[in-house]
């Protein structure tokens, strides 16, 4: 590959673009949902996340963009406490991640890239076990569990087994799993993977309900850079463990003129090839998301 | 530029009041190890193909191995104990480190398949984690005493049938299981792959069951599988068992001490290994 001559951004004098910080800085800065500073994770060689640096208001959708393997998941990781980073620091809601994990555990909704329901149970279990992970008061707790469900549209198959869902059924049950503890930041990764068009909107449907009706922050990773569009404030656009620019979908697109599309944005910022590129580092992510559309049947 | 930012909702920066908080340590480990537990009685019940094929191995053991060695008395037995009642409870603890030896493959599997990312993302601190799933294997187990007791008054083994007893016998296969799923789990967390750990289950258990009391007393075994013996949890697991169910002589404070001991640094170990899991 040709990556001798610097790529486009770095010849250029690095024009990042930066639109849209904080209109009106909150406060207290340091209690916003998510303030992540020089983050910076290695796996042996590779360093999947080098430098990154964002923060996000309270009651935005804020969208990881980027191909498998910019380093989107390892940044999630960090942010709900899985792993520990090199160097760098992130708070939610000025709890750091390393020192107060159980406190930023408390806070926080997930929905991991890969399929994570327990098929071996019914639906109401599923939810039931989470809602007995965060300490829901036993009074309530069944109540809660089958609002969310009813929530979900998946009252009428409560009882059945998790295996006998389909795609689209088991993200809303994860979904549902995500939001049992009414969470303050939803960190969603790769929410509508290995699922086909129909059950893909559906979810970003149920997404967008809960930002309205609960005003609720949410972070999403993805590399269909539609469904930023449909479903971001801001994103971020990430490529080999960077962050190449950030702003509104609508500010990013403006640059580029009328027509463009994010694809375009990405493609400005990151070089056409990102398509069939083999990134280090994004194998093992490739793997599970085969897995995770496998598994979605 | 900035104007084509969506106008900020009016919404807090602080969160809203979440629906549960956290309570004491001491009450979150029990909390977390009941949950395991009733999980996995749910799973049972969806599922009970397991337990009956996992019946089938000890009824074996008594009816073929147990029948045929009473007959031959090679092997000494404490006075007015028949060796299949002394077998017993052997078969009782071997059939619980068979359940739990291989316990660390439903921890890859959860791995591989994104559950036990969810669970580490809750508010559940890795030691309660293991010790959870721990437990849980503890119940699998449980069920084989069942099996086993009804399969000795069938064979009119003389048990002590007090239920206090009993009691401490349930206990003593939980420990036992979740000091050996611990193991399995730790082994998990190093080679993190099934096809290996799969490998290792079937290299360890025979040594294990073999270097124990399980099957023989330890008197009529050569210096060294002694010793192999007395390192070995198991032992202390038949022994225990042996003592509540046939009245022979033991030191139970000893027996539980050493289960015990042997849990907690299971359970330390395999939770320190949890994070190579996450990765």
């Amino acid at each position: 590959m040709a990556d001798c001559a610097p790529p486009p951004w770095q010849r250029r004098g690095a024009p990042v673009v930066e639109l849209a910080l904080p209109v009106a800085a909150p406060a207290d800065a340091t209690r916003l949902p998510v303030v992540c500073t020089d983050l910076r994770v290695s796996f042996g060689s590779v360093r999947a996340v080098d430098g990154i640096s964002f923060a996000i208001d309270p009651g935005e959708v804020y969208g990881l963009l980027g191909p498998n393997g910019a380093g989107k998941t390892t940044t999630i990781r960090v942010l709900t406490t899985l792993i520990a980073p090199d160097s760098g620091t992130v708070s939610v809601f000025g709890h750091d991640v390393r020192r107060e994990a159980m406190r930023v555990r408390h806070l926080i909704g997930y929905l991991p890239q890969q399929i994570s329901a327990d098929f071996a149970l019914t639906g109401y279990e599923n939810v039931w076990l989470f809602a007995r992970l965060f300490d829901l008061p036993r009074r309530g707790r069944e109540e809660r569990v089958r609002e969310l469900l009813d929530a979900m549209g998946l009252d009428d198959a409560r009882d059945r087994l998790v295996g006998t869902y389909s795609g689209g059924m088991v993200r809303r049950l994860e979904l549902a799993q995500a939001l049992v503890n009414r969470p303050a930041l939803l960190v969603l990764d790769e929410p509508t993977i290995g699922l086909d068009p129909l059950a893909r909107g559906d979810v970003w449907d149920r997404v967008q309900e809960l930002r309205a009706e609960t005003g609720m922050t949410v972070l999403l990773t993805t590399h269909y850079m539609e469904e930023a569009d449909v479903l971001c404030d801001r994103v971020a656009l990430m490529h080999h463990g960077r962050i190449r620019a950030q702003g509104t979908p609508a500010a990013l697109k403006a640059v580029l003129g009328p027509q463009a599309t994010l694809d375009d944005v990405f493609r400005h910022h990151v070089g056409a090839a990102i398509a069939d590129e083999e990134s280090e580092g994004g194998g093992r992510d490739v793997r599970s998301t085969r897995r995770t559309a496998q598994r979605l049947g | 530029m900035s104007a084509a930012r969506v106008a900020p909702r009016s919404v807090s920066a602080e969160p809203r009041a979440p629906l549960a908080t956290l309570p004491p340590w001491w009450r979150l480990y029990g909390s977390r190890i009941a949950t395991f537990w009733l999980v996995e009685l749910r799973k049972i019940r969806h599922d009970r193909t397991e337990l009956y094929m996992r019946a089938i191995q000890p009824v074996l053991w008594l009816l073929i191995f147990g029948e045929t060695f009473s007959r031959i008395h090679l092997i000494p037995t404490p006075p007015g104990v028949s060796y299949l009642a002394y077998l017993s409870p052997g078969i009782m603890a071997q059939s619980g480190l068979f359940i739990a030896i291989f316990y660390g493959i439903q921890i890859i599997w959860e791995r591989d398949s994104g559950i036990l990312t969810k669970l580490m993302a809750t508010p559940t601190p890795r030691l309660a984690l293991i010790s959870g799933k721990a437990f849980a294997a503890g119940v699998r187990s449980a069920a084989q005493v069942v099996v086993i007791l009804a399969l000795s008054a069938i064979l009119g083994i003389r048990f002590d049938w007090n239920p206090v007893r009993l009691l401490g016998v349930a206990a003593v296969v939980v420990l036992g299981a979740a000091f050996f799923s611990c193991l399995s789990m730790t082994v998990a967390g190093i080679v993190l792959h099934r096809d290996r750990l799969m490998g290792f289950g079937q290299a360890i258990t025979m040594p294990l069951f073999f270097a124990s009391n399980a099957l023989y007393p330890v008197q009529i075994m050569p210096g060294w599988l002694r010793g192999l013996s007395a390192a070995n949890p198991l032992s202390y697991e038949v022994d225990g068992l042996r003592g509540m169910l046939l009245g022979t002589s033991t030191n139970l404070p000893l027996d539980f001490g050493v289960l015990l001991v042997a849990v907690v640094a299971g359970v330390i170990a395999a939770s320190a290994l949890l994070p190579r899991l996450a990765r």
